[in-house]
């Protein structure tokens, strides 16, 4: 089985499931691409998240699940109250270690584990967002090669994420939540 | 400063250090978690480079068990998942409590948090006094800390609510004597529970048990590991006997999944049905 090549990671908390749910059903079927989410949330969410995006997909949605390769066309969703990491061959691992930034699952733990695992084959996008889990991550990408991008702070429920990532992180494109399907999929090879 | 000063190759040869002087076999672990760890307690502990931080775990054994205590992970909570707890006591104890005697193994048992629960379930479940508890776990210190039954008072709450969450009648401040900062489990719950150290990767089978529970720890495990651990499990089960896992671990697609089937319902919980 042939693992993605390419893989799009995106990080959100307070106000990123609006952009999530805006952008999953606009994806391309064909992408050659696997896509990571990590959404801060309550950990009784749990059950509902995975529905709620699946209903709006076109594409497959999975809770990540543990050990298992990451294949091109299928979006993964961070479990509630593991960290979710993205491993060298390309597999899924969870863990249940501390909370960083007070948050588990972290954004940081998930895009600097990607970093190491994808170099230049990957984007990472920054969400809406009350607190700083994403930035060191985004500077992980950046300096593996990849890609960085950030919801345009004038859009998002609490700007203070993607502003602060902004002003920390080497941000390549700050994305309107419209654009964001476009981006994924180009990235993705469409 | 990078996140990541110590490179994977680097990662690769502090663990061969490891095993070969202190016979802690780390080389089948997922390598991203590690990879983390490792490079998180170089930057706690300071070290000035790559070369200092080898020489400190070669020539110290003392520092070498902070790396091994430090790279694993502890993190671990009282009736953690209720629903996991709530189909312990109305699928597996009812079965238990139809054998003379009952010997459990719990296997990656950190600090005890898990154990007292299920130390607690038995007690509800009157099948206490009849039962013997192996708790193990690779890291020696822990242990120790499981032995005293001695756990953080201001975390009660929560797990408090948990308990009742999984069907807890009692009240749950009644299991414990709070001094201080630490509420002390009852001597009674103790009792039954015997910590020891044991390594899953090196050590192996030391009985037959009727229930093992092993939780949170395959996921630190790469895929030909879990199927070595679950094989052990396997091997240490008598016939109809139950494994327990984590909430995001399973069986399905391991060696073993035939001797096996899942109880009928969400929880993680097997039933060995083949010898
Ligand atoms: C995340 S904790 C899980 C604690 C508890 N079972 C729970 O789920 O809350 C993982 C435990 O596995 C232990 N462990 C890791 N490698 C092990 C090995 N090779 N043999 C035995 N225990 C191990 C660690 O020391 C740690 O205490």
């Amino acid at each position: 089985m042939t693992t993605a090549p390419y893989l799009i990671v995106i990080g959100g908390s307070a106000g990123g499931l609006q952009p999530v749910l805006h952008l999953l059903p606009a994806l391309n079927t064909l992408i050659n691409a696997a896509i990571v989410i990590v959404l801060h949330r309550p950990s009784h969410y749990e059950s509902q998240l995975t529905g709620l995006l699946s209903a709006r997909s076109v594409l497959p949605v999975k809770e990540a699940p543990e050990k298992e390769p990451l294949l091109p066309g299928v979006v993964y969703i961070a479990p509630a109250d593991y960290h979710l990491l993205i491993e060298k061959d390309h597999t899924l691992s969870l863990d249940a270690s501390e909370k960083v930034n007070f948050s588990r699952p972290s954004i940081d733990v998930t895009f600097s584990s990607a970093a190491l695992a994808y170099r230049n084959n990957m984007a990472a996008i920054l969400l809406s967002g009350a607190n700083d889990d994403g930035i060191e991550g985004l500077i992980d990408v950046h300096e593996a090669g990849g890609t960085t991008a950030v919801q345009d702070p004038a859009t998002a429920e609490v700007d203070y994420m993607p502003r602060h990532a902004m002003e920390q992180a080497p941000v390549d494109i700050v994305l309107q939540p419209s654009e964001m399907a476009a981006f994924i999929n180009e990235m993705g090879g469409i | 400063m990078s996140k990541n000063p110590i490179s994977e190759q680097e990662v690769n040869i502090l663990l061969n250090d490891v095993w070969e002087r202190y016979g802690y076999d780390f080389t089948e672990y997922a390598p991203a978690s590690i990879n983390r760890r490792v490079n998180h307690l170089f930057q706690v502990d300071r070290f000035p480079s790559f070369a200092e931080y080898r020489y400190r775990i070669i020539s110290d054994p003392e520092y070498a068990m902070r790396f091994v205590e430090e790279i694993t992970v502890n993190v671990t909570e009282m009736f953690r998942d209720p629903s996991f707890y709530q189909a312990l006591r109305t699928h597996v104890l009812p079965v238990l409590a139809t054998y003379p005697s009952v010997r459990i193994w719990h296997a990656g048992c950190s600090t005890g948090e898990e154990v007292y629960s299920v130390a607690i379930l038995l007690k509800e479940a009157g099948l206490l006094q009849k039962s013997v508890i192996y708790a193990t776990d690779i890291n020696v210190s822990v242990l120790e800390k499981g032995r005293k039954g001695m756990f953080r008072l201001s975390q009660m709450q929560q797990y408090s609510r948990n308990y009742m969450e999984a069907g807890g009648r009692e009240d749950f401040s009644s299991y414990y004597t709070a001094n201080y900062e630490y509420a002390k489990f009852r001597g009674e719950l103790g009792d039954k529970i015997i910590f020891s150290p044991h390594n899953l990767v090196t050590d192996g089978s030391f009985n037959e048990f009727q229930l093992i529970i092993c939780r949170n720890v395959l996921i630190y495990f790469n895929k030909k590991l879990q199927d070595r651990v679950l094989t052990l499990f396997s091997d240490s089960l008598e016939q109809l006997g139950f494994l327990a896992l984590g909430s995001k671990e399973t069986l399905s697609f391991t060696s073993v999944t035939r001797k096996f089937r899942q109880l009928d319902n969400k929880e993680k919980i097997w039933r060995k049905m083949q010898l």
